[in-house]
């Protein structure tokens, strides 16, 4: 792709295969020699460890299908016949319960990365959105799996967010109730909702594996963004990807191994809600219905906009509109290091995501309601105003010439 | 290269770190408090990384569940062969056996084609003490008395919310206006709880010296209830032990190995 080619077919078997389908000559080059940017700090291994978190959910999610009963009168209990009769059961189990979670938290790290050192910009555009279309296809796998438990939090989770879709009521009288009528199966959430929730999710997953493969593909025409910004210039910019980042994503990911093994021997159960170990019961409400952790500041949006329409519309906008932060930003400068206005209200948008995941575990009343307001304003005047706006206004700081400079720490050149 | 040596990496540690206190904020699960006290935390056997069951507590909590709490709540997740189970009460064969068969269990069709009652076996599933939910509501005052098998997983809490349940009963305040059957808990959301105080003192006879106390007898039910709910805890503490060991070593070894493969690089 981005490079010339170093393959060198060694054997006679390998010249042959070379000559028809040259799979080694592109491993090689893309992930043996490939040149990357010798600067990338530790935030640059998420993308490794994302990968990771991909293949242990499929594979222990492939295992548990192979136990799990989508039925509506049988999921529940055979997510218990998994944890207490299958070998191992409660491993796999708790495995692809808490990696949803790492998986997220890994996302949200990566995302956030991308959007601190400028990676979204030309010519990374559509690597970007690739990303975020992966980031949607997740969210929606999560929120499917989620939903197989059968207990009560699943069951209401997906009572309210399939209920949303009610919204297109108010657009054209009657379209909103066919949606959900159609989304359930039925008239309700039922065992219709379950096999269908269930089959997706068992999908989704491989589209996003496609997706991933065309996001790696995408990232290396460019190559890898680094944390000046600036492109390689020159042979001593970049290193070969093998040995220095293979050895450096490893160890990277083996911290967070630990991290997740911590969570799944030791705390299993930190990031799910008890009630959810209680079986789904369609006559009984829970008194507070709240997502996974990592839908609450999408949950806080869509309960800060007092139309349901309109906070469904926020909700999936302010998702939406990430895909168009390559255009939103006007600054040619891809670093938020030398951008000495842009980096702080940056900053600020990243606490004001985490106090909105804050706001959208409680309820929506009193001071929290006004906090996700005001937060909810801010996600999107920082994405619609102050991105275009700085870009223009922002004098940059000085930038070191070129990615050798800036790791041999050479003064920095003036912005022009 | 140093691990976030310069102010721009530090920064983005934070914004790393900010991430992960998010986590820490919003995953405590929160349910609504009302007056409730907040729940105190007991000392368990089986709480920490290194915890294990205390299987004398076990035997006991089976004996507390059996004789006082089966009248009414099932355990329909669980099988008598469960009993004897390493990382369980640890029965031995014979009594899991007499255990199993001081249940009658309804099984059949025979060649008659009729069903029959005959004596558990350890392979069958715990029998509830209601054939169906509308059963169990109209044997209690139209209460319905939940099944226990996850119950030490289903609040808040836990195994303490359960042994704060069992020792919460209180003279009720004179503000408070009770409905007709209920009874005061302070633990209870609402206070007003439909299951009469189900312990007291020298109810349960304990053979191992223990004092019969309603306190003994709320600590091993719990404990009891916790092991059912999460009956592959030291199976998980200890697996959990030998996999972190290894990958502690592993990560020294990467860490060593990145090191040396970086000093090649000139600076």
């Amino acid at each position: 792709m981005a490079h010339v080619s170093t393959y060198k077919p060694n054997s006679a078997i390998e010249k042959w295969m070379d000559d028809r389908l040259p799979v080694m000559r592109m491993m090689h080059d893309q992930f043996n020699d490939f040149p990357t940017p010798r600067n990338l700090n530790y935030l640059w291994t998420f993308g490794g460890i994302l990968t990771f978190c991909l293949a242990v959910q499929m594979a222990t999610g492939i295992v548990l299908a192979m136990h799990y009963v989508p039925q509506e009168t049988m999921a529940f209990d055979s997510v218990e016949h998994i944890m207490r009769d299958v070998n191992f059961g409660w491993l796999l189990r708790y495995i692809h319960f808490n990696g949803a979670s790492l998986f997220f938290l890994a996302v949200y790290i990566h995302i956030a990365r991308g959007m601190y050192y400028g990676s979204y910009k030309a010519p990374r555009e559509v690597l970007w959105i690739i990303g975020v279309l992966i980031f949607l296809a997740m969210m929606a796998t999560a929120f499917m799996g989620y939903s197989l438990v059968w207990g009560q939090m699943s069951f209401w989770a997906v009572t309210v967010i399939t209920n949303l879709f009610s919204s297109l009521d108010s657009i054209i009288p009657g379209l909103g109730t066919t949606v959900v009528e159609w989304i359930w199966g039925g008239f309700s959430v039922g065992g219709p909702t379950l096999t269908r929730l269930f089959s997706l999710h068992y999908l989704l997953p491989f589209v996003i594996a496609g997706l991933v493969i065309l996001h790696i593909w995408a990232l290396h025409v460019p190559g890898s963004n680094n944390p000046t910004g600036i492109d390689i210039k020159s042979k001593s910019d970049a290193i070969s990807f093998n040995p220095y980042y293979t050895v450096k994503d490893g160890f990277a990911m083996s911290m967070f191994v630990i991290l997740f093994a911590a969570f799944v021997f030791y705390a299993p159960n930190f990031m799910g809600h008890p009630d959810n170990y209680i079986e789904a019961d369609p006559l009984v409400t829970p008194p507070h219905i709240v997502p996974e952790w990592y839908f609450l500041p999408y949950y806080a949006i869509l309960r800060a906009i007092p139309s349901k329409l309109l906070g469904v519309v926020a909700m999936f906008g302010s998702i939406g509109l990430l895909l168009f932060l390559p255009w939103l930003d006007t600054s040619k400068v891809r670093s938020a290091r030398y951008r000495p206005i842009f980096k702080w209200f940056l900053l600020l948008f990243f606490v004001n995501a985490v106090a909105l995941g804050y706001l959208g575990a409680k309820p929506p009343e009193g001071a929290f309601l006004i906090w996700g307001r005001i937060c909810t304003a801010y996600y999107f005047v920082f994405l619609l105003v102050i991105m275009p706006v700085v870009g223009w206004i922002e004098k940059p700081a000085a930038m070191p010439g070129s990615i050798t400079d800036d790791v041999l720490g050479k003064k920095p050149v003036p912005a022009k | 290269m140093k691990i976030f040596a310069s102010p721009f990496r530090r920064s983005a540690l934070a914004v790393a770190g900010a991430i992960l206190g998010a986590l820490t904020l919003t995953a405590t699960p929160l349910l609504a408090a009302g007056d409730t006290p907040a729940i105190p935390s007991q000392k368990w056997s089986f709480s920490g990384p290194f915890g294990l069951y205390d299987r004398g507590q076990l035997q006991r909590g089976y004996k507390v569940y059996k004789e006082v709490c089966a009248a009414c709540h099932g355990l329909r997740l669980l099988h008598y062969r469960n009993l004897g189970e390493s990382g369980g009460p640890e029965f031995n064969e014979a009594q899991v056996k007499t255990l199993a068969a001081e249940v009658e269990v309804q099984d059949g069709p025979n060649e008659d084609g009729d069903m029959f009652d005959r004596p558990g076996k350890p392979s069958d599933a715990f029998v509830s003490p209601f054939p169906n939910k509308e059963a169990a509501r109209a044997a209690n005052n139209g209460a319905y008395p939940p099944d226990l098998s996850l119950m030490a997983k289903a609040r808040v809490g836990g195994p303490d919310y359960i042994y704060a349940l069992m020792t919460g009963y209180k003279p009720e305040p004179d503000s408070m206006d009770m409905q007709e059957g209920m009874s005061y808990n302070e633990y209870f959301p609402g206070h007003q709880i439909a299951m009469a105080a189900p312990l007291s003192a020298d109810s349960v006879e304990y053979t191992d010296g223990t004092p019969p106390t309603v306190d003994n007898y709320a600590r091993d039910v719990s404990a009891f209830l916790m092991w059912a709910a999460e009956p592959k805890l030291e199976e998980r503490h200890r697996l959990g032990f030998r996999f972190m060991i290894y990958l502690v070593i592993l990560a020294g070894l990467l860490y060593m190995a990145k090191r040396r493969v970086w000093s090649r690089l000139k600076h």
